[in-house]
């Protein structure tokens, strides 16, 4: 494969070009160095547009490292769902000198920049941050209320609805913060009406926030994880709630610990799951390995950044596909989903967990910085129910053998404490009992028993919306894609008249359900933010042919603006 | 379940004079009392390694985990956090837990975590044919190192002390009733217990005729104390010729991970509230 000939990202595009396609949106940037808050104001600001009924998706861009350095996060707000922001911003908020130097391709004529007086010289409306902090006593951390307050004016957002969004979404000194927001509320002029849409508010998470909600939901015990961007803010997450979901939070000295004592918990009948990154993730090798030969449920939450290696710690790739579907010593059987989104994140995360414990497999969840840290819109009511799955149990008539044969390879289970059960696990080859062999006629049979649970595993999932057809349904030219790329891919699908063709469930893989969604395509293009064009090397591996690629891989989402006009040109 | 057979039918294959007899052989003797005593054998979790002495989990016919080499640790730290109802005995090598596993003897010690480890330390590998381990004597030949090692044994039981390990044992497996007395403290103790079960290797170290005439018994000790723990430690530092101490080093009291990480039962209508009502929280 030569690289030269691969389409790589190209220069941006003129904003004219997609203007009307973002009539119904509302697009601010926030940006300052690190250390601003960038990330917890950017959150405020989405919080003002979803008050004001629109769909919502953030991105936050920043380097990895704690203070310096230009952080900014782009909150998209939109009458329809969406998961990406276009180039273009109507807002920015700019709490530093940098940020207006380092976005200005994102300007149009009609950009409004609001900008902290004391550090920025520009038109738009000037908030004198110190002076106002200064009449109110206020601490420097409020400095961010005050730009809001001032933004909220400049978008002709009624100071209602600001108070409301700062009293629900400020934990400490909700006053005065309102005093400082208010000031500089009444100091600027309403320069662009942002209206009001006819949607209620709905529920804001970032997708490391619903995988956790998911996993919760699917009865997770016990959450292991070693600190690794961008998997880290599910960490945090279930650590602060740990109490109110009444889960353990464990976070031990390394990935390898990790793993392994996620397989204790497993083996003691708690449901486990572990979150890493590419990096960490090999370190769990070995013991993935282990649930594989000793039938243990684990569920594995790998979000991608980009590598190899180190590589770039906070920003995206999907370039770990491969590395997933082959990961650990042997053969044994595997889930993966990629979620494209927050909904899809809560409703495969449950998922995964009934599946690895039905099957007794480890499952993984493979999401991305774009998901993980991503905020998006998600209305609780639309998630759909997930069924209950039955886990067979042990009768006690007959002594127990953990690794009973059965024709669905699925041996009843049971746990330490259990009466009269001697339960042995074991990570050699072993027979039914789980005592060590090495008797080809029974390692055959062993192997057997664990894959015939593949073939039940791919039934079972076929029961579930594994992949998904959108856009113009039959349309003959389509878009393959995977995980995040949902967002960015629908929306250009939509204004291109294309089909997008999305599997979740990448292993085991719908082949019946993809050849169903592929019906009628005369020319499939695969849209992925990797090299070597992962998802599409899987499809041909199973007969489909891939017609064009279109790959990203400099850390970045796509952005819709290049990616259509590439696509544009791939059709003509 | 009761009366049961302690010792399953799987053919024992450690060669004739292995220091992994005793030891089987203690914990054969400990389970057995332990349910003729009353308490059930069903609560009894073994972890082991991969190693010779590893093959124990197979030979004793009580719930067990045969897990990775290093590994065994962190898979008994994970089954007393789910049940800490159980009674969870690692069984390690000093490949096991002194070389691929390090780190996790070391953060077990630091957490205080209810497990007990016996460390089947014959200071050589076995299994893979005569190589050098942590605890080998400086200049070792083994298949790895026919010239002799280049590196110190480091001694486990200061490490241990340095670690934050609430029990620290060693015992001897020509010295069956003190090391059943050893192992039964650790099981009894709360915290974290560790045993260092000096064994020989009846292939590849077979230093019987070292380590007779050097041991002896520790009495007059207070394990109490830590500053005389550290000096009764370090008079045999694995490589010296020196007297070796055999018995409880140290042992206090202190608060267990598995109690600190505790959760309260939830039900899952209380679970789905707390759901509910983030969702709210984020609207």
């Amino acid at each position: 494969m030569s690289l030269t000939s691969m389409p790589t990202y190209l220069p941006v595009r003129k904003y004219q070009n997609i203007r009307k396609a973002c009539m119904n949106d509302i697009s601010v940037l926030i940006g300052g160095k690190a250390g601003d808050g960038i990330n917890s104001a950017g959150s405020l600001v989405a919080q003002l547009l979803n008050h004001l009924g629109y769909s919502i998706y953030l991105y936050f861009d920043y380097p990895s490292l704690i203070r310096g350095g230009h952080n900014f996060a782009i909150i998209r707000g939109s009458k329809n769902n969406i998961g990406t922001c276009w180039n273009h911003v109507d807002f920015v908020l700019a709490l530093n000198e940098e940020t207006l130097e380092q976005h200005k391709e994102r300007y149009t004529p009609d950009t409004v920049i609001i900008f902290n007086a004391d550090q920025v010289k520009s038109t738009g409306q000037g908030i004198p941050v110190t002076a106002i902090l200064a009449a109110e006593h206020a601490p420097a951390i409020m400095g961010n209320s005050a730009v809001i307050g001032g933004f909220a004016k400049t978008a002709g957002i009624p100071w209602d609805s600001v108070e409301a969004v700062f009293r629900a979404h400020i934990p400490k000194g909700i006053d005065l913060n309102l005093i400082v927001a208010r000031r500089a509320y009444g100091l600027a002029e309403t320069v662009r009406t942002v209206g009001k849409t006819a949607q209620p508010p709905r529920a804001l998470l970032t997708g490391n926030e619903a995988i956790g909600l998911g996993l919760v939901k699917g009865g997770l015990d016990a959450y292991i994880s070693y600190p690794m961007t961008p998997s880290s803010s599910l960490l945090h997450f279930l650590a602060e709630y740990h109490d109110k979901f009444g889960i353990m939070v464990v976070h031990p000295e390394n990935e390898i610990a990790v793993m392994l004592m996620a397989l204790g918990f497993a083996y003691s009948g708690k449901r486990s799951a572990v979150g890493t990154s590419g990096g960490g993730f090999c370190l769990m090798t070995e013991g993935l390995s282990l649930a594989g030969m000793a039938e243990l449920p684990v569920v594995l939450v790998v979000s991608q950044r980009t590598g190899p290696s180190t590589g770039l710690p906070t920003y995206t790739a999907q370039s770990d596909l491969h590395f997933i579907l082959h990961a650990g010593q042997g053969e044994y059987p595997r889930l993966i989903v990629a979620p494209g989104d927050v909904q899809e994140s809560l409703y495969w995360s449950e998922i995964a967990m009934n599946m690895a414990w039905k099957f007794q497999i480890p499952a993984f969840i493979l999401a991305d910085k774009t998901l993980s840290e991503g905020t998006y819109s998600v209305d609780p009511e639309a998630v759909p129910e997930v069924p209950e799955v039955e886990l067979p149990g042990w009768a006690g008539t007959t002594p127990y053998l953990r690794y009973a044969a059965t024709p669905s390879g699925i041996s009843p289970l049971a746990f330490p404490g259990k009466k009269d059960a001697v339960i042995k696990v074991n990570s050699y080859a072993h027979d039914e009992a789980g005592i060590t062999t090495e008797e080809a006629a029974l390692v055959g049979q062993m192997t057997r028993k664990r894959m015939v649970k593949e073939t039940g595993l791919s039934e079972e999932i076929q029961g579930y919306p594994g992949v998904t057809v959108s856009g113009v349904p039959d349309a003959p030219t389509a878009l393959l894609c995977w995980g995040s790329t949902k967002g960015v891919c629908n929306e250009i699908a939509s204004l291109l008249g294309l089909r997008v063709i999305r599997p979740v469930v990448l292993f085991p893989f719908p082949l019946t359900q993809l050849k169903k969604a592929i019906a009628g395509v005369r020319k499939l293009i695969v849209v992925e933010e990797n090299v070597t064009a992962q998802l599409a090397m899987l499809a041909e591996q199973h007969g489909i042919h891939v017609d064009e690629r279109v790959l990203r891989y400099d850390g970045r989402p796509f952005v819709p603006d290049e990616l259509l006009v590439t696509i544009k040109e791939m059709m003509a | 379940m009761t009366g049961r057979e302690v010792i399953t039918g799987t053919q024992n294959t450690w060669c004739p004079g292995c220091g992994n007899f005793s030891i089987q052989h203690t914990l054969k003797n400990i389970l057995m009392e332990r349910e003729q005593a009353g308490q059930s054998l069903d609560d009894v979790v073994l972890v082991s390694g991969i190693g010779c002495h590893a093959k124990i989990a197979d030979y004793l016919n009580i719930n067990s985990f045969y897990a990775l080499h290093g590994r065994s640790i962190p898979v008994a730290t994970g089954i007393k956090l789910a049940n800490p109802r159980l009674t969870v005995i690692c069984c390690t090598g000093d490949g096991d837990s002194y070389a691929e596993g390090l780190d996790h003897l070391i953060f077990a010690a630091k957490r205080n975590i209810d497990i007990t480890v016996i460390v089947h330390n014959n200071r050589v590998y076995g299994l893979t044919t005569g190589q050098y381990t942590p605890t080998s004597p400086l200049g070792f030949k083994g298949k790895s190192t026919p010239s002799g090692t280049a590196e110190y044994p480091f001694n486990p039981l200061e490490l241990m002390l340095a670690s934050g390990a609430t029990y620290i044992a060693r015992g001897y497996t020509k010295k069956m009733e003190l090391l059943k007395n050893l192992i039964l403290g650790g099981i009894g103790h709360r915290g974290f217990a560790f045993i260092d079960v000096l064994q020989i290797c009846a292939t590849f170290f077979p230093v019987a005729d070292y380590y007779s005439p050097r041991i002896y018994e520790l009495s007059g000790h207070d394990p109490a104390d830590f500053e005389s723990a550290c000096k009764k430690a370090r008079e045999w530092d694995y490589n010296n010729d020196a007297p070796i101490a055999l018995g409880t080093f140290f042992r206090r009291t202190l608060a267990r991970f598995d109690e600190k990480m505790a959760v309260r039962e939830m039900l899952p209508e209380e679970r789905n509230k707390a759901i509910r009502d983030l969702l709210l929280e984020r609207m």
